[in-house]
């Protein structure tokens, strides 16, 4: 077993238990926080995996961007509102079709050809992913910087306070 | 050699069946929303995968593609959890009966 293999290890044995106890809180914000942790770890995953620049991209987007806009709405909106009772009935039948679906997959993953096969290190470097990107890929990155153009239009549309006209009936 | 290209497609699942026991058994429409997050980070770890094991570089600008979608799709996702707390005062997705008669 290779440093390469030990640090694999470690590092889904965090992602997993962080993700774990990310969605057993009751609190969303703790959830929040152990959710930036798997983050972190998975932003790890990435270098390990050769790609340095979207584990950059992983810690400065999900970790630093996503995460940091949910706990603004967390603390924005009133926490007691969103109570989860906790019913078993409720996540019971949930965790018996993922169990069985992670059965179903385990078996498929490691009956194809080509599993077993052990991937080899390897970098790609960001000036080579900046110029493969924009040399295959130039059409998906308009459309992607398009796309996010329109979530923020929307989130901004969505987000105004209702000043004049139409306030008094909404509510 | 890192590890068995196998071993990084069952983290990937289980990461995403996390993500969808989440998104399924919670009530609470922030948690909803950080279990599709948590779905689109596996996809994106399965993709790194495959990328280093053929050695090419599309399932890297792939995951590039699913981050953009995951911000785009957190921003309005957010913006529309705030309105309909609001609207309903709750952030319960139980509680969003208004129309039953």
């Amino acid at each position: 077993m290779t440093l390469y293999a030990v640090t694999f290890y470690v590092l889904a044995a965090i992602v997993v238990l962080s993700t774990l106890l990310a969605i057993i809180q009751r609190q969303v914000i703790h959830a929040v926080v152990y959710l930036i942790v798997s983050f972190f770890a998975t932003g790890l995953l990435f270098y390990l995996l050769g790609a340095p620049f979207l584990a950059a991209l992983e810690v400065i987007i999900y970790a630093g961007a996503i995460m940091v806009l949910f706990l603004f709405i967390v603390m924005t909106v009133r926490a007691e509102s969103g109570e989860d009772k906790g019913e078993i009935y409720q996540w019971l039948p949930a965790v018996i079709l993922g169990i069985i679906s992670l059965f179903v997959g385990g078996v498929l993953i490691f009956e194809i050809p080509g599993s077993k096969t052990g991937l080899s290190t390897g970098m790609a470097t960001p000036s080579a992913f900046g110029q493969f990107l924009f040399k295959n890929y130039w059409f998906p990155v308009e459309i992607a910087s398009f796309l996010l153009l329109i979530g923020l239009v929307g989130a901004l549309y969505l987000g105004r306070r209702e000043s004049r006209k139409g306030s008094e009936d909404r509510r | 050699m890192i590890v068995p290209y196998g071993n990084v497609l069952l983290l990937a699942i289980i990461l995403f069946l996390l993500g969808a026991v989440c998104s399924i058994s919670r009530r609470n429409l922030l948690m909803i929303l950080i279990g599709v997050e948590i779905m689109l980070n596996a996809a994106g770890l399965a993709f790194v995968a495959a990328s280093l094991k053929w050695r090419l570089l599309d399932g890297q600008a792939f995951v590039l593609f699913i981050f953009a979608v995951a911000a785009s799709e957190v921003a309005v996702g957010l913006a529309l959890i705030v309105y309909s707390q609001r609207r309903t005062g709750s952030l319960n997705a139980d509680q969003y009966n208004q129309m039953k008669g």
